[in-house]
């Protein structure tokens, strides 16, 4: 299964560091990265495979959520289907 | 794959345009709880409620946190009360209001749909003690919603009924004026009240369903009115297929958590709603997409012709997304729930009028409207004889929820507060009705030929 880690807020040293060690703790392949910074925002989004998550996926998006608090960023995880259903016919 | 441009556009769609699943609505049948004693058909239909919506809430906290998509609510609607419970030897079904708001507490949900009856063709035993203890029923609960149906296309419109509504409304905005009549937002009056609609206060469970179905109800004015905005003044085609092509994606999402849903709670899924439900909050409001389109205020000339395409276009692009549409389907108008249109009424540009012209064609009627809490029981069923006309004539459905707040005169707000917002109190026409609501009897359904 595959998700999506989206990452925004006030740029600072070390988000990619955290979040990325978050996700190797948690054994989440990252497959793709694409990160922009616009005006000093931070801006992220990572596609990932979640199919051999250590914890619940529900717990994962509540972590990283809890991580994103911690560096003052808002960080979410979702499931791709959101995204694929959306988006193809 | 997924592209990184589509997954920016999400999440800007649900963080920025407030994109949301409006309602996740289990309908539930209770036919099988009916019993010759109320406490016990009160005890069959607590018991089978509780049970069947015990994960709900859980459930559909589960996929909004794992798709990042909020859902709004979580509600049930059930069998209209009226036809449940009519073996039930007692004069009162407050009872019943009380067990379902109590069985409603109990699940989390935050409405339960259903004290209901319909009484198109006539009413019964029944149907009078549900319509008798209706504004008791609503000022005594919290969490149940209320709905008659008076009229359809078929059998025409039962003008006792109407009759008797002007009545019920006005003494549930009395009983429950110490919360701004709040009581009458529970209750809306229907033409060709449709069996499956998700959406409160009108939703409850038709005899045509089976036991339990999973329907859904989307939203996102907000997400359109962003898509309109970035076309700028592009002529009626572009118009069309950027609405399509919202809606579309709109419907996706709800069709991916109604889907979720009925696997995770093993109950069938029933139907998407494709309604575009407004919020008080700025920018997810109905009124602004009209805005956008170039009108100054909803309200003003063209703005029916701008509804109309909306709401065709809305269900163009959500018949594509998802096989199984129903409900009400289309854009809700409420005034009190929809920033733009309160903004309209208070500059004088939108009058109750021009709302009922509007919901002729669009989903749904005359919605949370405030009138002055002195208005006679007679205007107000002549306000809901000419919406159910609109709706027996033109076979779509229509209602009417009107609050007249109590003490309360034009031009005054009230606040009702959460999703029902607040609202200016409209004016009404008040040149007497009282002889023709009066007269007794049903006007006869609509001939189909000769269609001018």
């Amino acid at each position: 299964m595959k998700a999506i880690v989206t990452v925004l807020g006030k740029d600072k040293v070390g988000i990619m560091a955290k979040v990325c060690v978050y996700l190797a703790e948690k054994n989440v392949n990252i497959l793709d990265v694409s990160q922009t910074i616009i005006q000093d925002y931070f801006d992220m989004i990572m596609i990932v495979d979640v199919s051999k998550l250590t914890c619940s996926f529900g717990d994962f998006t509540d972590e990283l959520a809890e991580l994103g608090k911690q560096i003052g960023l808002m960080i979410k995880a979702q499931r791709e289907e959101i995204f694929k259903n959306m988006y193809r016919v | 794959m997924i592209s990184m441009s589509e997954a920016r556009k999400t999440n800007e769609m649900i963080l920025e345009n407030n994109l949301d699943v409006r309602t996740i609505t289990m309908g539930i049948n209770i036919m099988d709880c009916a019993d010759s004693k109320v406490e016990v058909f009160c005890e069959k239909v607590y018991d089978k409620i509780t049970k069947k919506a015990e994960n709900l809430v859980k459930t559909g906290d589960e996929i909004a946190r794992e798709f990042g998509i909020p859902i709004v609510n979580k509600r049930i609607s059930i069998t209209p009360v009226a036809i449940a419970a009519s073996a039930c030897k007692t004069d009162s079904y407050v009872e019943i209001a009380k067990m379902l708001d109590k069985a409603a507490a109990e699940v989390g949900i935050n409405f339960i749909g259903g004290f209901s009856a319909l009484v198109q063709k006539g009413i019964t035993k029944s149907d009078q003690i549900l319509i008798d203890s209706i504004p008791e029923a609503l000022s005594v609960t919290e969490r149940v919603c209320s709905s008659i149906n008076v009229g359809s296309t078929r059998s025409g419109i039962d003008m006792n009924a109407v009759k008797q509504m002007g009545a019920l409304i006005k003494k549930t905005a009395y009983l429950s004026r110490e919360q701004n009549s709040l009581g009458c937002a529970k209750f809306v009056v229907f033409c060709n009240a449709v069996e499956d609609n998700p959406f409160m206060a009108g939703a409850f469970h038709g005899l045509g369903e089976g036991d339990c179905a999973i329907n859904v109800g989307i939203s996102g004015p907000g997400v359109v009115r962003k898509a309109l905005e970035e076309i700028h003044d592009a002529d009626f085609e572009v118009l069309c297929e950027t609405i399509k092509k919202t809606a579309f994606k709109i419907t996706r999402a709800g069709q991916l958590v109604a889907k979720e849903a009925s696997k995770r709670l093993g109950v069938p899924f029933g139907i998407i709603d494709l309604s575009l439900a407004p919020t008080p909050v700025i920018g997810d409001s109905v009124a602004q997409i009209l805005e956008t389109m170039g009108l100054e205020y909803v309200g003003a000339p063209g703005t029916t012709a701008a509804l109309a395409m909306l709401n065709d276009n809305v269900k163009k692009g959500g018949v594509m997304a998802s096989s199984y549409v129903g409900g009400l389907s289309g854009a809700f108008i409420p005034v009190s729930e929809d920033y733009g249109m309160i903004r309209a009424v208070e500059a004088k540009a939108l009058t109750l009028e021009k709302l009922e012209a509007m919901t002729c064609v669009c989903s749904v009627g005359l919605d949370m409207i405030a009138i002055p809490g002195d208005t006679s029981e007679s205007t107000i069923s002549g306000i809901i004889a000419d919406e159910m006309a609109i709706g027996m004539i033109n076979n779509k459905t229509t209602a009417v929820r009107l609050i007249p707040v109590y003490g309360k005169s034009a031009g005054e707000t009230v606040t009702f507060g959460g999703l029902l917002g607040y609202a200016p109190i409209m004016p009404v026409n008040n040149f007497d009705c009282t002889v023709f609501v009066n007269r007794g009897g049903r006007i006869p359904p609509p001939i189909h030929s000769f269609k001018n």
